[in-house]
């Protein structure tokens, strides 16, 4: 009965001109979404990807078990040296990321603008 | 001396995960009805689906022959919502997620449903039921928070 996690993998340019991978999710985030976070993360190549956004603006629904995915994502991402920044939440998830310490490791931003912007 | 009107609202779901999503629209609709702000009414939506997610995973083990029962009360200035499920109930109090520790693998990323709940609303209260049956959570919003 969950709505399944869509997702997907960009490529695009920061305003610095370094390539960032946009990973950009859909539907909902929950312990069902393993393959569709962990897994489309996984399947980038290592070597070459530096820096990762984080694209939640078509998510509607993420509880906890979600929100550990996110974790897991962020500590295999830590490991590989990479930067990671998240954007496109509501209001209220960005209180819930912050209140569980997601924010020392990645930055929240509103859109992809203000993310870019920040690398 | 005047009695305080209170409304209930009752649903049965099935202990399936996903169905934690009727709960927390059930919620919406009462507390947008009562007047609670939208910031409040996600805080309220988080912490129920939280809840009911629990309940089918812990307390009635994903047994699809036992529902997770939500009973809301609506009173003149506060929301309450059990979330009662066929469990032993909890009988530790919800620790504060340590980021550092879940980063380095130390800790489990999993396990902050109960932390959430309490951060989130402005009382919760676990109860263990007799038996291993009828354990619940009891969440509560109030309209005036210093009330």
């Amino acid at each position: 009965m969950q709505s399944e996690t869509k997702s997907r993998v960009d490529q695009t340019t920061s305003p610095a001109g370094l390539p960032v991978t946009v990973l950009r999710f859909e539907g909902d985030i929950a312990s069902t979404s393993k393959d569709a976070v962990l897994g489309t993360y996984q399947g980038l190549p290592k070597n070459s990807v530096k820096t990762v956004l984080l694209d939640f603006t078509k998510v509607d629904y993420i509880n906890s078990s979600g929100i550990a995915l996110v974790i897991q994502l962020l500590m295999e991402a830590t490991n590989a040296g990479q930067k990671v920044v998240a954007f496109g939440l509501s209001a209220h998830f960005v209180k819930v990321f912050t209140m569980v310490g997601i924010t020392k490791y990645a930055g929240l931003f509103p859109g992809q603008t203000e993310a870019m912007a920040a690398l | 001396m005047s009695e305080r009107k209170t409304t209930n609202v009752e649903v049965r779901l099935p202990s399936r995960m996903g169905f934690e999503k009727v709960a927390m629209s059930t919620a919406q609709a009462v507390a947008k009805l009562m007047g609670f702000p939208e910031d409040r009414i996600e805080d309220l939506k988080t912490a129920v689906a939280e809840a009911c997610i629990n309940a089918i995973e812990h307390g009635n083990r994903l047994n699809e022959k036992l529902s997770v029962g939500v009973v809301l009360a609506a009173g003149e200035d506060s929301l309450e919502v059990k979330v009662i499920d066929d469990g032993k109930g909890m009988h530790t109090q919800p620790a504060k997620p340590d980021i550092d520790r879940k980063m380095h693998g130390e800790e489990d990323a999993r396990g902050m449903g109960m932390f959430l709940i309490q951060a989130l609303v402005d009382e919760a209260e676990w109860v263990a039921g007799t038996g291993g049956k009828s354990s619940y959570v009891r969440l509560v919003i109030r309209l005036d928070k210093d009330a």
